[in-house]
């Protein structure tokens, strides 16, 4: 039995690799086609053979957090050492490509030929070949990039449109595909004896010239016309085709590395810098009140329903823990509209009329106050649970020795209690350090400074880092992704530190 | 872990005087209450919002004025609103995430618990610091990866909750520390028994110390799927297709577009949302308490 799943199940993630292998290689995508083999190759390793039985328990877990967690640590810190972000998504051979075909210009009275797209490799990447119906003769033309030649026996149907490959290592491409791939299909040129033919949207080409050519072995644009030189010039991380007197010949740049620059534009940009240091401090107050509240709030209510002469504990028990029940992008959204001036619940029930995500310090109350909210009921149950762990006949031996209710508890219930929730508080501190859907579903890290829409008043270094990544005013992702590594490092110094300080580590065997 | 009172063992209301009462119990109640106002208040306004027709922010308050269930109505029978379809995907993919980390969990618990081998502790202080780093912190190196596996193999690429339930996949050990606590205390006899009836490690594992743990595994298992209900950020960058939303994102784009006056339509499937885990989670509360007091956080 057991013999037999373990057969199948090798022979199963054999046959995936084995069949995913030609599209991978047709794909020229190395960097998953390895992986794949060699997650293959440990399974086999461990699995056929009895020599490491620790390795089989601790392979699938491991593979998936190698894959998923640490592989993407790897790879952004890959990013940050490039200038990755809007325009510059493309490499520098896809610039060129794509300069040229944005200078593309029809010939006057050519003819527009109906296009048809196939592959001889993958839909996605290509190589791409293009079949060319002349609608004035009906003759089928086949393009790529080393020129055209006419081809017999290709289906046609009314539209002009090549319903069946004429060659058996062409497959062709629907509508959608080649919609999907058009950044691929675009800058696809036939060359001509007047020049090129080059598609125009997903289903026509025509022939034409582009206003600029391209010389690779100086590496400039040079204008047809006039003969202006375009040559690559820096400008700030980036590279652009200028001419001699700073025109840009595109906006286009394309990505390449950096080295450092990303990281040293952290600590040495003036106003980056200032950001930077203003948001981590605010993180880190972020993160400390929101554990001191929470454990203060979950222990004191602990502490008073903890007593067996109290009727109805479970009732109050149950109502406490819902909040932690709902999820949280529920909770935060609701109390989000709490906060709402003229009809939120806050100012109607308190008779206020606060612009709570107006400014700064009430927008970062009001996030606290919802994260105190939100995170009581966890601490409520730690402590519960904690101070039912501590032995009765502790507490009574200091009452009888004399201790008053409140001494008694301070000096010995609350030290026991705090070696056994020590862990909780460092974990709870490193999920807010990082606690991005409370800011994110809040208040959306605001209010801004109009002159600075870039970073918050209620940012934390994670919310900042994201809309770095993703936001709408420009996705500059190698910086973005240089502050998630700073970031990495610090949530991973303060765990270690904080870790330090309980002794849990002491207790691993 | 309530702890239910001794008939005759403890003091009762009826054999205390009135001001000791009050002095050691009574105020007890007074905190209750108003505690368990603070923890209510928000969520009788979500059930409030959910039954109010007009469904904006001004009209809501804490109790309803008007009561219809027109918002409910609207959320399961509107076409452009396949809330059907994202409760299913949510239910897909976290319990598939649900089961996958607990059995992954549970078989590496089972091995730090056990066995003695080089880079054990390693490995488990290593596990303790990846926890702290939250995932989407990579966002865009899994967005790049997961296109380009996609375009592989399209059925786990981007905008397929295939892909996604994967990349949730790379949190499959969170729960090692949490469930080799409890196997710590499993008595190493009961391995040496069933070696000796002649079982091998797979069978002792399956067999006889997993059942053993059944309440830490519905613990762990309950955290682990609340949080993947509430998994918003990579959701919001994985999933754009309407069908393939999970709730978490669905709902998002429901009261997003305009906070002030779609919060009823929001608020009916929140309410659809948090009953049933609101209800898993007071079914297993007596368990959650010793749970969560040996680590573990909701994320």
């Amino acid at each position: 039995m057991a013999l037999l799943a373990r057969i199948l199940g090798l022979g199963l993630a054999l046959a995936v690799a084995i069949a995913l292998t030609p599209t991978l290689v047709l794909q020229e995508q190395w960097l998953l086609l390895v992986p794949l083999w060699v997650i293959v190759g440990g399974l086999l390793a461990v699995y056929a053979t009895g020599r490491f039985v620790p390795g089989k328990y601790l392979l699938p877990g491991t593979l998936l957090l190698t894959v998923f967690v640490l592989v993407p640590i790897v790879l952004t810190a890959q990013l940050s050492t490039t200038n990755f972000g809007d325009g510059t998504r493309t490499t520098k051979a896809e610039t060129v490509e794509r300069i040229l075909a944005q200078s593309f210009v029809q010939t006057p009275d050519t003819t527009t030929y109906q296009m048809t797209v196939g592959t001889t490799g993958s839909p996605v990447t290509g190589p791409f070949v293009l079949y060319l119906v002349d609608p004035a003769t009906d003759e089928v033309l086949r393009g790529d990039e080393q020129g055209l030649e006419p081809v017999e026996g290709a289906e046609v149907d009314d539209a002009g449109r090549v319903t069946a490959a004429p060659e058996g290592d062409v497959e062709l491409l629907t509508p959608s595909e080649v919609n999907a791939a058009s950044a691929e299909v675009l800058v696809v040129a036939v060359p001509t004896d007047g020049g090129e033919i080059r598609p125009v949207g997903v289903s026509r080409a025509i022939e034409g010239t582009t206003r600029v050519t391209y010389d690779e072995a100086s590496d400039t644009f040079i204008d047809a016309e006039d003969g202006t030189t375009y040559t690559v010039q820096a400008d700030g991380d980036r590279d652009y085709y200028v001419d001699a007197e700073g025109e840009r010949l595109s906006e286009q740049s394309w990505r390449q590395g950096v080295g450092l620059s990303n990281y040293q534009r952290i600590f040495t940009d003036d106003r980056i810098s200032r950001d930077f240091l203003s948001i981590f401090a605010w993180t880190l107050i972020f993160a400390t009140v929101s554990v001191l509240t929470t454990f203060a709030l979950g222990l004191g209510l602990a502490i008073t329903m903890n007593d067996r002469r109290l009727r109805g504990q479970k009732v109050y028990r149950a109502a406490m823990i819902i909040p932690y029940a709902i999820p949280g992008f529920i909770s935060l959204l609701v109390w989000a509209s709490f906060y709402n001036t003229d009809f939120g619940l806050i100012n109607d029930l308190t008779g206020l009329s606060v612009d709570w995500f107006g400014g700064t310090w009430s927008a970062r109350f009001a996030v606290i106050l919802t994260n105190l909210w939100m995170g009581f009921p966890y601490m409520f149950l730690v402590c519960t649970g904690a101070l039912q762990a501590i032995p009765e006949d502790l507490k009574e031996a200091s009452s009888l020795d004399g201790a008053s209710g409140f001494a008694g508890f301070r000096r010995v219930t609350l030290p026991l209690l705090l070696v056994a929730v020590a862990p909780v508080l460092v974990a709870t501190f490193a999920f807010n350090f990082n606690n991005y859907n409370t800011i994110a579903l809040l208040t959306e890290g605001g209010p801004f400074d109009p002159a600075n829409p870039t970073a918050g008043g209620t940012d934390i270094l994670i919310s900042y880092t994201i809309r770095l990544a993703f936001g709408a005013g420009g996705a500059e992702i190698g910086f973005a992704s240089a502050v998630s590594m700073v970031l990495f490092v610090l949530t991973g110094v303060i765990a270690a530190l904080q870790f330090r300080a309980t002794r849990r580590l002491e207790d691993v065997n | 872990m309530a702890i239910t009172p001794v008939p005759g063992s403890a003091p009762t209301r009826s054999s205390l005087p009135r001001s000791r009462w009050w002095r050691e119990v009574g105020w007890r109640h007074v905190v209750g209450v108003l505690a368990v106002v603070w923890a209510l208040v928000p969520v009788l306004y979500i059930v409030s919002a959910s039954l109010n027709p007009s469904g904006s922010v001004a009209s809501t308050t804490l109790v309803p004025r008007e009561v219809s269930l027109v918002n409910f109505r609207e959320l399961l029978t509107s076409d452009s609103i396949p809330f059907g379809r994202w409760a299913l995907n949510t239910v897909l993919v976290c319990t598939v995430v649900t089961l996958a980390q607990l059995l992954f969990s549970a078989l590496a618990a089972y091995a730090f618990s056990r066995f003695r081998f080089q880079g054990r502790r390693g490995g488990l202080l290593a596990l303790l610091l990846i926890q702290m780093f939250p995932q989407f912190l990579a966002a865009v190196a899994l967005y790049t990866m997961i296109s380009s596996i996609g375009d592989a193999v399209p059925a786990i690429g981007l905008n397929t909750l295939l892909g996604y339930t994967l990349v949730l996949m790379g949190g499959a050990l969170g729960q090692v520390w949490l469930i080799k606590g409890f196997f710590d205390t499993i008595p190493l006899s009961l391995d040496e028994a069933a070696k000796m009836d002649g079982a091998g490690h797979a069978t002792t594992f399956f067999r006889i110390i997993l059942p053993l743990v059944r309440p830490i595994l519905a613990v762990s298992g309950l955290l682990v799927f609340v949080s993947v209900i509430a998994e918003f950020l990579l959701a919001s960058i994985f999933l754009t297709d309407n069908n393939r939303k999970t709730l978490a994102v669905g709902l998002y784009g429901l009261i997003d577009g305009d906070r002030s006056n779609n919060l009823g339509l929001f608020a009916a499937g929140a309410v659809l949302t948090a009953v049933p885990v609101v209800a898993l989670f007071l079914w297993l509360q007596r368990y959650i308490v010793g749970g969560i007091t040996a680590g573990g956080v909701k994320g």
